[in-house]
């Protein structure tokens, strides 16, 4: 530590007013503040101080993110030991070889979208902050783990730059970066982002005959609820997926982390819980008398599938492109879960409809917030009158 | 009845004036800075539509499309006016969009100034025109589903609308970049809009 500590004091004169490399201060500031704690004080006015800052929040999702991480890596290789045929893959080997797979991935994430962050920092003026270093985990978790590296690149440019900031960087997106990118690839490259073929990491080789790689979510429109894995293999998540989003327990270790320390919404996550069973409960009132196989499947079946669980605790509770207020919390949580059913059962388009959900709703949570503090202003309004 | 709710969800949702189609931007870009206006105009969409398309298509089975005049004597059974649909439902339109603005004159002055010239520019809003021409293209069998079919399509303007003026009212403080402020960003979020909408492509009704 004492050993950057002097690297950079000794680099400082080169970046501050005057120096030569005046223009790449935000470069330079990105990694102090990354490495230490400066003691920048503010300027003008008042100002709270509490130990909870950007840098601490986002921390905390990463280490939340770890245990989905290592079990999506862990899972990655599991699959793809199968696929070629070995019925009692190594735990170790696993590990390893699908580290191999997404370590890349999340180098190339970092790399590509912390660039263009240092890039619009450097000519905007305003300094780099952690935003994307949820982000950039978040989308190689969310993509197959053969997707090629060129393709992620894509989309990390297309979410950084598009989806964040031309609105001005963290904070004022509008859409959840990390969905921006994967819909990007889904509408862009629909070969590599659905389908059977794409789940399962081959690396190459070939899988073994009769082997099916579909999903759950692609085996439930096929064959209903007999088709899939049952309840306790979906909540474990030993099957064919994204990376990161196939196991209930290890998302809920993180969901956890987020619910203790206060960043994630209980509100959203709570109220996507619930709309997303009752919708599970209408469709499964209705499954009699559809020939739709997909409605009967059961409702907590629905929610333990899939990218729901990894969606309502990581995706819908960012805090940026959720609603802000509390009632709005909720409504949006909910018709995120409703809609995330909905699609995934309704549109034979898309076998999972958590990403598009979201998606919707981040689009619809600034007119929630809207309605809900205008109601408040009426009910005030009407308060004051009658006193 | 089930025919009509699903032709209503599918023009809101999945056949979105704005999403789907890009129709009627000019007001749609132009009139979505605040929620409030945004529902005004939403609203008086909703009910142009709502008549426009009816009655077009009234005009276009009984007077416009080929063998349409039959009715009226056996002489006119090979009659094909369909020539003038254009004229004739610009017509039908810029007449019920005078009528809608003395209403709302007269019902909300305000609300009035705050549309201003694109009140009567609904006359020339692509999306109604669309929507008559839509009628006439998918050839609904009643009235009841040519208006189930306006007002859904002016239900899912109203929805586009009001829901890009909350997000511009929210990023009002946002760091744009300059050249990008205003319309700019504005096309980029109908863009972004544009790929939430896309859940709903694909579902058959």
């Amino acid at each position: 530590m004492k050993l950057f500590k002097n690297i950079l004091n000794s680099v400082k004169p080169h970046f501050e007013k005057g120096g030569k490399l005046e223009k790449l201060y935000p470069a330079y500031d990105a990694f102090e503040t990354f490495l230490f704690v400066p003691d920048h004080t503010s300027h003008t006015g008042a100002h709270m101080r509490d130990a909870i800052d950007l840098k601490r929040t986002m921390f905390t999702v990463v280490l939340a993110l770890i245990p989905a991480l290592i079990f999506g890596m862990w899972n990655t290789g599991y699959q793809h030991f199968l696929a070629l045929g070995i019925t009692e893959p190594d735990c170790v080997e696993s590990l390893i070889y699908g580290a191999t797979k997404i370590l890349p991935m999340i180098i190339v994430s970092y790399g590509v979208g912390l660039g263009i962050e240092f890039a619009f920092a450097i000519s905007r003026g305003h300094s780099v902050n952690e935003g994307y270093l949820v982000t950039g985990l978040l989308i190689p978790m969310i993509m197959p783990a053969d997707l090629p590296l060129w393709m992620l690149a894509v989309a990390v440019v297309f979410a950084v730059v598009i989806g964040k900031e031309v609105f001005g960087g963290t904070g004022m997106n509008i859409l959840n970066p990390a969905l921006t990118a994967r819909a990007f690839l889904f509408f862009a490259y629909p070969t590599m982002m659905s389908g059977d073929k794409v789940w399962i990491s081959l690396g190459g080789e070939q899988a073994v005959d009769g082997f099916s790689g579909a999903t759950p979510l692609a085996n439930a429109i096929e064959g209903g609820v007999n088709a899939i894995p049952s309840i306790m293999e979906s909540f474990i998540g030993i099957i064919p997926g994204s990376i990161a989003e196939t196991s209930g327990v290890a998302i809920l270790i993180g969901a956890a982390l987020l619910l203790i320390s206060g960043i994630a919404s209980w509100r959203v996550m709570i109220g996507m819980l619930l709309g997303g069973y009752a919708m599970g409960l209408i469709f499964n009132g209705f499954a009699d008398s559809a020939d739709n196989l997909y409605m009967a499947v059961p409702a907590i079946h629905q929610i333990v599938m899939g990218g729901f669980l990894f969606g309502m605790v990581f995706m819908a509770t960012d805090p940026v492109s959720a609603a802000q207020t509390n009632k709005g919390k909720w409504i949006y949580g909910f018709l995120t879960g409703l809609l995330a059913i909905l699609i995934r059962v309704v549109n034979p388009a898309y076998p999972e409809g958590v990403m598009m959900a979201i998606l919707f709703m981040n689009v619809m949570a600034p007119l929630v917030d809207h309605y809900v503090v205008s109601a408040n202003i009426n009910r005030r309004m009407k308060r004051v009158k009658t006193a | 009845m089930e025919d009509l709710v699903n032709i209503f969800v599918k023009s809101v949702f999945i056949d979105n004036m704005i999403f789907a189609y890009f129709l009627g931007m000019c007001s749609y870009l132009a009139v979505s800075k605040t929620v409030k206006t945004a529902v005004g105009l939403g609203a008086a969409v909703i009910f142009v539509l709502g008549i426009t398309v009816p009655i077009n298509y009234l005009l276009e089975n009984y007077v416009l499309k080929a063998g349409a005049l039959a009715w009226l004597s056996d002489d006119l059974a090979d009659v094909d006016l369909s020539f003038l649909s254009f004229i004739m439902f610009i017509a039908v339109i810029a007449s019920m969009v005078q009528l809608v603005e003395m209403i709302v004159e007269k019902v909300s002055p305000a609300l009035y100034s705050a549309l201003g010239i694109f009140l009567p520019l609904i006359a020339v809003n692509c999306s109604i025109l669309g929507g008559a021409l839509f009628m006439q293209e998918r050839q609904y069998s009643t009235i009841a589903e040519a208006t189930a079919f306006g007002l859904g399509s002016g239900v899912g303007w109203l929805l586009a609308i009001v829901a890009i003026a909350a997000i511009r009212e929210k990023i009002r403080y946002s760091n744009v970049p300059a050249p990008l402020r205003g319309l700019g960003i504005t096309f980029i979020i109908t863009g972004l809009m544009g790929i939430a909408f896309m859940s709903f492509m694909g579902i058959q009704l």
